[in-house]
């Protein structure tokens, strides 16, 4: 009887606890809402387009924070969706076999890398880096274009991107390169018989088949550059203004949350953060959303597996 | 032939291309890790590990309440979160097949891909507002959040694996379903769990965003679970964006340190999974 | 009637399993040549040394000679992808591209050796869709997806597909043995058709089939080449005790 017993609790328990899960975010939602109200009453839509973000006079608007995402967010992406398709095309299609594991091995290696030892590396070396060799460089010869115009000090939009990249190139690599396992073998067959070379043949039989799934991996990989908060507030500068050029400091939404959230004095500033916050999660959620959507598209079946 | 030897050499440069995006993406991995190494391990020594941090210019400074607070930070998470994730994980693969297990799991992908510090956020709401404090429970709280998806996941992923054969024994000869899932499929299961488990304390113990505002950090040995409490993560932030080279060089010596950590127990959970390998799951 | 290809010694290996042992046949041109045998006997691995598909294959090798009109094909002057258009192949499963329209399907091979002009490739498209007697089909769904066809329809576009580049030989991997009776009899039909321009080599388990569609046929069995003669020869006084036991059905 005693076991009887335990079995007719078991399953609710596990069922209750896996259910917790579901209370906790709908939770979250709920409290984020309720804390950013005070400020999406008082600045509605406009939260949205202003510019200022004056503490002292209680005004508060996002723009320079969107803006700082969207832009660090888009050359990180720049760089890594070519270097990642790269990379996948190579271990999946170019590879010999002794190479793939340990390479694999190795790109994964960045992913495990804590976000607050990027942000160090970036302050020390790449910043440096950056101020000493790259942006004379792309001062002196492309100067012409308002994207390398101005000061610079090796912190900034354009360091800020190049990090976010590093860190997103696993994700988008390792994602592409499973959906590029799921192409059947007889698409790179259909197109080698019509005499297509190696690279033809991904490109005619690989790639264009898997384009739904690779673009849910750059969008996986856009996801998680939006959210990323701590190695982007080391070098991005951290200044609220709005610059064509990629030398000038930024802001992000999640470096602004990172830094000011301890001293935000006064319960609206508190709210107009957690404001932030809330269009960060749903931005997020709307992209996770879609990117499993086209992944499953191509793999056929939902690849919560994925690692990401 | 001069169309074919175009193509060739267009295929050529693609899948040279190719292998350099592959070897490009090294040199920021051995840049990171040769500085981390480099720089980190000249300022290791006895006072890292065991002494407070000291203000500036005073020598002999170190981090060893942040990974106190760490390991602390740690074990708190993983009292809540483990149960909850390898559970819920139990609960997904056992009895898993209906509307609201597919609810159950999406909602935990789409809190896998919550930022982490919106999850810290979360956490300030549910925990340092009403507790006028910040503690290190509301900071295991927003690290437990992040943990579930994950252990979950690899439950139930483990518990799928678990051959059908097994469990169909052992329930014809007569054992309750709850006693089948716990001394045979979880059991048989219990490497691949540990593994997502490890996996997941390896992801939490680098995490910075979700604790600035709520385990906030602490220059002082830790004494209550509802005051700020130090860790090694918020520690190398603050002294990173510090003016002072002395505390740069500590930070150098916190990224070694926690780049071991976390990579120790990545190494450990794979050997686990070998091991698995190695001895099957029949006994 | 000339010899197109000529295979001589031909031995194919999957890393150290010998596949293919010396192999030699002279296949006519303009006529159909069947491959047949039982499972695992070696047809597939033999036809893919044809087109150089084989050696795609990690650990693959292939020793011996394939002419094409005297020239061997795997000496090192000659370009695998220029071999692949000149013996073009239909595989068992149709596999046109997915994300390809049907005309694009029809084109691939065209645009991959940089062949633009519209006029042109519109010609050749009909051309080639006329051949597989699908163009009344098609006609006005060529933006439609390679995959929007039925089986037997998939199948002939890639038939067009390899026609479109114009090859010389082509090969056919059990290409009915995925489709419905109605698709095959539509599909030997068009083998009939294409035989007066191309030369044709067929693999096939099915030996009423080879009977139908080929003047001369192959029995290999387990790596080797049998007997080799006329379909009619074979089908009704084969030489070999073992090509008779395939014939009457004693073992398959």
């Amino acid at each position: 009887m005693k076991i009887k017993f335990f079995d007719l609790g078991f399953k609710e328990a596990v069922a209750l606890l896996a259910l917790s899960v579901v209370a906790l975010t709908l939770l979250l939602v709920y409290n984020m809402a309720t804390y950013a109200m005070p400020a999406i009453q008082k600045f509605g839509l406009h939260f949205l387009s202003t510019t200022t973000w004056d503490p002292v006079k209680e005004i508060f608007g996002a723009l320079p924070f969107i803006y700082g995402t969207i832009i660090s967010s888009a050359l990180a992406l720049l760089i890594a969706v070519p270097v990642s398709l790269g990379i996948a095309i190579y271990l999946a299609e170019l590879a010999p076999a002794w190479i793939r594991e340990p390479l694999s091995f190795l790109i994964e290696l960045l992913a495990a890398i804590p976000s607050v030892v990027y942000g160090l590396w970036g302050i020390f070396v790449l910043a440096p880096f950056l101020r000493q060799d790259v942006q004379p460089f792309l001062a002196k010869y492309f100067g012409f274009l308002p994207l390398f115009q101005g000061n610079f000090y090796g912190v900034g939009m354009l360091t800020a991107g190049i990090i976010l990249s590093i860190m997103i190139i696993p994700t988008i690599s390792s994602v592409s390169r499973e959906v590029f396992l799921v192409v059947p073998f007889s698409q790179r067959e259909a197109a080698l018989a019509l005499g297509a070379t190696r690279w033809e043949t991904i490109r005619l039989g690989v790639l264009k088949y898997a384009r739904a799934g690779i673009l849910g991996a750059v969008i996986l990989g856009m996801g998680r550059a939006l959210g990323e908060t701590m190695a982007v507030t080391m070098v991005i500068g951290n200044r609220p203004e709005i610059s064509a050029s990629l030398f000038a400091p930024s802001y992000t939404m999640a470096s602004v949350i990172a830094n000011e959230f301890t001293e935000a004095t006064g319960d609206l500033f508190l709210s107009a953060l957690i404001e932030i916050g809330l269009v960060l999660f749903f931005v997020t959620l709307v992209l996770n959303i879609a990117a499993r959507a086209l992944i499953w598209q191509v793999s056929g079946k939902m690849k919560g597996e994925i690692r990401e | 032939m001069n169309i074919y030897k175009k193509r060739q050499i267009v295929n050529k440069l693609m899948c040279a291309l190719a292998f350099l995006c592959a070897i490009f993406t090294l040199v920021p991995l051995i840049s990171i890790f040769g500085y981390v190494l480099s720089k980190g391990i000249t300022s290791i020594n006895l006072d890292f590990f065991i002494n407070l941090p000291k203000p500036v210019g005073e020598p002999g400074g170190g981090m060893g309440n942040a990974i106190v607070g760490t390991i602390i930070l740690i074990g708190l998470s993983c009292l809540w979160a483990i149960p909850v994730g390898v559970f819920g994980g139990v609960y997904l693969a056992e009895f898993g097949n209906n509307k609201l297990a597919a609810t159950v799991r999406f909602t935990a992908d789409v809190l896998n891909g919550i930022p982490s510090i919106v999850i810290g956020v979360f956490a300030y709401t549910l925990f340092v507002l009403p507790m006028k404090s910040f503690s290190a429970v509301s900071g295991a709280f927003a690290l437990g959040i992040i943990m579930i998806p994950t252990i979950m996941r690899t439950t139930e992923e483990m518990l799928r694996m678990v051959p059908r054969t097994l469990r169909e024994a052992a329930l014809a000869l007569g054992i309750s379903q709850f006693r089948m899932i716990v001394s045979i499929a979880l059991k048989t299961a219990l490497p691949g769990i540990l593994t997502g488990i490890l996996l997941a304390i390896a992801r939490i113990a680098g995490e910075t965003a979700p604790l600035l505002f709520t385990a906030f950090g602490n220059s002082f040995w830790h004494q209550s679970l509802g005051q700020p409490i130090a860790a090694l993560p918020l520690q190398i932030f603050a002294y990173a964006i510090s003016p002072f080279d002395d505390w740069h060089r500590q930070a150098w010596a916190g990224a070694f340190v926690l780049i071991f950590i976390v990579f120790l127990i990545s190494f450990i959970s794979r050997f686990i999974i070998g091991l698995r390998y190695k001895f099957p799951a029949s006994r | 009637m000339e010899e197109r290809v000529r295979i001589l010694d031909l031995n194919a290996y999957f890393g150290n399993i010998q596949a293919l042992k010396n192999i030699n046949i002279a296949v006519k041109e303009k006529m159909v040549t069947a491959i047949i045998g039982p499972s695992g006997c070696g047809k597939s691995t033999f036809i893919r040394c044809i087109n150089r598909l084989h050696e795609v294959v990690p650990g693959a090798k292939v020793s011996g000679k394939v002419l094409l009109d005297g020239r061997d094909i795997y000496s090192s002057g000659i370009d695998s992808i220029e071999i692949r258009q000149k013996i073009g192949m239909v595989f068992q499963k149709p596999n046109p591209f997915p994300v390809l329209s049907i005309y694009d399907n029809v084109a691939a091979g065209l645009k991959l050796n940089g062949i633009k002009k519209k006029d042109y490739l519109d010609e050749i498209v009909e051309q080639a869709l006329r051949m597989c007697a699908l163009w009344d089909e098609v006609k006005d769904k060529l933006n439609a997806s390679g995959v929007s066809l039925s089986g037997g329809q998939q199948q002939r576009l890639c038939i067009a597909r390899a026609l479109a580049v114009k090859p010389e030989v082509i090969l056919f991997d059990e290409p009915c043995s995925a489709l419905d009776p109605i698709s095959t009899g539509k599909i030997e039909e068009l083998l009939f058709q294409l035989r007066q321009k191309y030369t044709i080599i067929i693999v096939t388990h099915n030996m009423q089939q080879a009977a139908r569609v080929s003047d001369y046929t192959a029995f290999f069995l387990m790596g080797e080449l049998i007997e080799f003669g006329k379909t009619q020869d074979i089908f009704t006084k084969p030489e070999d005790t073992r090509t008779e036991a395939y014939i009457t059905g004693r073992f398959g």
